[in-house]
């Protein structure tokens, strides 16, 4: 199991025989041929990957992977994949997950493993719609969304899954697009991260939430809308006529134009992966008077939860004996001989 | 000094003969070091070969305000020379630290019993706080006992004072001061408590010293005080026991231990996830100390994920077990339904407390058995051991694993707040004379090919772990094909499936021990059911009533789910069926729909464990043609919490009490 050498598998060994049935022209179609072109670059083996579900569309995803997979119950993919990365740590765990899954009714569990840094990665396709239960309003819908539940519009302001994944302590942010090329480069990066990987997925729902995205997901006019970050790069955009500065004023960052390729002088910030304070900016700049931030916001690796847990394990046990007997004949004990004794 | 203010009439005297058994009962302030005095002096009383039993009962606030009805804490040992089963009925010593801890025991008190109080307790402000208007010790009220009251604060000062500790510190020892005196009283020898001072305080030599001064100190007043003929020292001889090597345990320890056991015999290593929460948090301790032999355990975020994580290490090849109260276990339902739909092996263990909701955190009772048998959605059966005792409880947890590893399935293990914390003598078992049950996980395609909801002849399915090449699948909460456990909703399919889960489930009958007859005939009169840990008062009362010539047998369950297939013939021998149980009638109700029985209730929901007289009298009463009922409160049985003077106070908190009170 141990074996690290990469083992060669095409993406079609990572498929399984069953009916994918998600409604036609869903972005889930996507992400699942991303994966599944994935898999096979990483040099792993199906046998020793688990995906991990909680429901909603997103969470049928493991059913078409050939590896093990595991359909869980609303929001506790996290806390299973948790009992499943500790009862064995060479496992390689996918979480697959929704944003009313992972933010609502599985808030508290995606909180608590980011925080830990269990070694997994989790992949929440957002497409800020319940889908399955037949469109009401989530927890990233933007404030007016119309709904079966909501009517007149909704009023709560939605929640930022990549600010929520910071503010939870992840050592790992990454974003990308269902449709986008580029989603296997997030997804590769996310793997090799070891730790707690968070990758949030913008994922067409066509039935419920249509173009929801399209304003930035839109071939035409992508360049502009787009910031696809690269650890060691500028942070440019529109053909690297647009940039990204520090602004001391606001303490935020700020448009600015580059002039001839002159990206210093405008004062454009390089991307650093490790930096979670640029992270934070990065990934809450409103869309519309900014572009939208995308590929590895943030990378910077810390110890894991279950290496910790294992070397704790072997810290404890070292020099005891696991002896049953001895275990319940401990504590202050007595012998009944024959005859009762009289003390 | 000493004021005996009641001397035995001779009719009191002779109203009782000779005791084999004693009940005591030390009460104070829950920041008198109550819990530990008994705990103490449960040991003494074991090492000097008596039979015991416990009952610790604390507020459910961690530190009341000082003083207060409802701060006060109490420990009730209950020790002799015959076997003990139960905690006692009614105190022949009570030992109170101050005016609250008076007011709320004294009523529970033997006539003619023994009050000892500390004089240096009962000022104006203490009385004042326990509703006295003129000191009890002084007024006649306690005429019906005997007191003896003297300045325990004052004399364990004095007997502490070499030793240079501040006021405060050197009153902590007041609880050491008094255990001396009942040692005294009762002949128990004070060596390992003398040992334990010297570990517990190893780090402040001072302190182990001062608290092992007040503790001869005490001894010494009751050797050489003239206190009068009202108290003397009572020597019990060791009750008879089968020769072996014998320990105290509580239930929270002989489950983990068990456990850790059961685990061994299947040849898996455990994964424990769990949440605090009284008074199930023991468990989680213990297991956290057991890392040698294989055990992982997580404190998880909460109740759901704490049984998830289980479902996940179980899925992963580790036994999952979880562990809580009513409150959490309800919050595990939909997950304890995923193992059900999925076939993993998982163990569930309940503590019950008081219910519904918050309850009464740290009172016992047994009101979650429908919950443990009927309380998910769907039709989802799982099998439901119930332990009797603390030393029970290892053998059960031994079961209970058997189960779930033998037939895929989650398995619910009861046990409550009065086993978990309750105290007793156990026989050291020789674990070797154990039958294992090695698990045999799928490692190979079979010749006919691979199917993860094939079931062997007992209807489980086969355990792969994820790592084992050529057995890739997918398991889920969604309805599963026969055979393939692809995603199927089909009718004929769920009927199948929901059948082959019932059958399952239904077919453990065959594999676990006939019904025995605890106590009595196989058929008669009279039949008292009892499950879980009223098994002490009902044994006692059955064999009382025996002693006076009634044909009564008692029968005692332990599988609740599925019942022993001869129960059913076993309780139709019997003219009457009577069931005591600490809730409003749960096991009545399965046994009437099981068995088709008349089963008659004998209820008592007051958090306080039965009194054997209560259903020594129900008894009489059920040969009389007047079956069961229920058993009024009594608010002299133990001390209860006086409610309304602290709404709200523990409101937040009081469902999850920290680990110090479980």
């Amino acid at each position: 199991m141990n074996d690290m050498t990469p083992i060669k598998t095409a993406p079609k060994d990572w498929e399984t025989d069953q009916e994918v049935r998600w409604c036609p022209g869903c972005g889930d179609y996507a992400i699942l041929k991303a994966v599944q072109r994935t898999m096979p670059e990483l040099g792993v083996k199906p046998e020793n990957t688990v995906f991990v579900s909680g429901i909603g569309c997103s969470s049928r995803f493991p059913y078409y992977m050939e590896t093990y997979g595991f359909h869980t119950i609303h929001g506790r993919a996290p806390a299973v994949a948790t009992g499943v990365k500790l009862a064995n740590p060479d496992l390689d765990v996918w979480i697959i997950t929704g944003d009313g899954d992972a933010l609502s009714i599985g808030g508290n569990h995606t909180m608590h493993l980011l925080r830990r840094n269990l070694d997994c990665q989790v992949l929440l396709f957002n497409n800020e719609i319940y889908g399955l239960t037949k469109g009401q309003y989530s927890p990233t819908s933007r404030v007016g969304t119309r709904s079966p539940s909501t009517p007149f519009g909704s009023v709560d302001r939605p929640a930022n899954p990549c600010a929520f994944a910071l503010g939870a302590g992840a050592r790992f942010i990454g974003r990308g697009i269902d449709v986008h090329k580029n989603l296997p480069t997030v997804l590769k990066a996310a793997h090799a991260h070891k730790g707690a990987s968070f990758v949030e997925i913008f994922q067409n729902c066509i039935v419920y939430n249509d173009d929801v995205f399209a304003p930035f997901t839109e071939k035409k006019g992508a360049a502009e809308n787009q910031l696809w970050v690269e650890h060691g790069k500028p942070l440019l955009y529109a053909g690297g006529a647009k940039g990204l500065a520090f602004d001391q004023e606001t303490f935020g960052l700020k448009v600015v134009e580059v002039v001839g390729g002159e990206w210093q002088a405008a004062g454009v910030i390089v991307h650093d992966e490790t930096k979670r304070a640029l992270a934070h900016l990065l990934v809450e700049m409103p869309f519309g008077a900014y572009p939208v931030a995308l590929g590895v916001i943030f990378n910077a690796p810390a110890p894991t939860f279950e290496s910790a847990v294992v070397e704790q394990n072997l810290t404890a046990s070292k020099g005891k004996k696991a002896d049953l007997q001895a275990l319940i004949s401990e504590g202050q004990t007595w012998q009944v001989e024959k005859e009762p004794h009289i003390i | 000094m000493a004021t005996a203010v009641h001397e035995l009439t001779p009719q009191e005297a002779s109203a009782e003969p000779v005791p084999e058994a004693i009940v005591v009962r030390f009460a104070g302030d829950s920041g008198d070091g109550m819990q530990l005095t008994g705990g103490q002096f449960t040991l003494a009383t074991a090492l000097a070969g008596n039979d015991l039993a416990t009952f610790p009962d604390f507020p459910a606030e961690i530190r009341a305000p000082q003083g207060t009805l409802f701060g006060v804490s109490a420990f009730q040992i209950n020790f002799g020379s015959t076997a003990v089963e139960t905690a006692g009925d009614a105190p022949d010593v009570l030992i109170a630290m101050n005016p609250a801890a008076l007011k709320t025991n004294a009523p529970a008190l033997k006539p003619g019993g023994l009050i000892i109080a500390d004089e240096g307790e009962f000022g104006p402000r203490n009385l004042a706080k326990a509703g006295y208007e003129v000191s009890p010790l002084t007024d006649g009220s306690l005429a019906k006992w005997q007191t003896l009251a003297f300045n325990i604060s004052q004399l364990t000062l004095d007997a502490v004072k070499p030793f240079g500790l501040g006021n405060k510190e050197a009153l902590r020892c007041k609880n050491m001061w008094t255990l001396g005196l009942a040692l005294w009283m009762f002949d128990r020898p004070r060596d390992a408590i003398v040992d334990w001072l010297k570990a517990k305080f190893a780090k402040a030599p001072e302190l182990a010293e001062a608290n092992i001064a007040a503790l001869n100190a005490g001894h010494a007043y009751g050797e050489t005080a003239e206190l009068g003929t009202s108290i003397r020292q009572h020597s019990l001889s060791p009750a008879p026991a089968e020769p072996g090597l014998y320990r105290t345990v509580t239930g929270a320890e002989s489950i983990s231990m068990g456990l850790v056991a059961g685990a061994q015999l299947a040849g898996v290593d455990m994964f424990f996830g769990g949440y605090p929460i009284t008074p199930a948090s023991a468990i989680l301790h213990h297991l956290s100390r057991l890392k040698q032999f294989g055990v992982t355990t997580f404190q998880a975020e909460d109740e759901i994920a704490a049984v998830a994580s289980a479902i996940g290490a179980s899925y992963a090849g580790k036994l999952g077990v979880t562990s809580s109260s009513g409150p959490g276990i309800a919050l595990k339902g939909e997950a304890i339904g995923l193992a059900i739909m999925t076939e993993l092996p998982l163990v569930i263990v309940n503590s019950q407390r008081g219910g519904p909701s918050t309850g009464l955190p740290t009172k016992t009772e047994q009101s979650d058995l429908y919950q443990a048998v009927y309380g998910r959605n769907g039709d989802a059966p799982l099998p439901v051991v119930s332990a009797r005792s603390p030393a029970d409880a290892f053998e059960c947890a031994i079961e209970a694993i058997r189960l779930a590893t033998q037939f895929m399935t989650p398995v619910m293990l009861l046990t409550d707040g009065y086993i978990a914390n309750a105290a007793e003598p156990w026989k050291v078992p020789d674990v070797s004379t154990f039958e294992p049950f090695p698990v045999q996980f799928l490692e190979e395609k079979p010749e006919s090919g691979f199917l993860p909801y094939a079931r062997d002849a007992k209807g489980a399915r086969p355990w792969v772990k994820p790592g084992t090449p050529g057995l890739l699948h997918r398991i889920g909460g969604i309805e599963k094909q026969q055979g393939t456990g692809n995603i199927d909703y089909a009718p004929a399919n769920h009927q199948a499936m929901t059948d082959a889960r019932k059958a399952k489930v239904d077919g453990i009958a065959n594999h676990i021990p006939d019904q025995e007859v605890t106590l009595g005939e196989t058929s008669g009169k009279l039949v008292v059911v009892g499950w879980g840990s009223t098994f002490g008062p009902i044994h006692q009362a059955v064999r009382r009533a025996r002693a006076k010539g009634r044909d009564v047998s008692h029968v005692h369950i332990r599988h609740i789910w599925p019942l022993p297939k001869n129960l059913a013939v076993l309780l139709k021998g019997f003219e009457h069926i009577l069931v005591p149980e600490m809730n409003t009638g749960q096991l009545k109700t399965v046994l009437r729909d099981e068995l088709l029985v008349d089963a008659k209730p004998l209820n008592k929901v007051s958090g306080q464990p039965f009194r054997i007289a209560e259903i020594e009298a129900a008894i009489d009463a059920a040969l009389a043609g007047r079956g069961g009922g229920a058993v009024p409160a009594d608010d002299t049985q133990l001390p209860e919490p006086q409610s309304g003077l602290d709404p709200g106070r523990n409101a937040g908190h009081a469902g999850h009490v920290s680990p110090q009170s479980a």
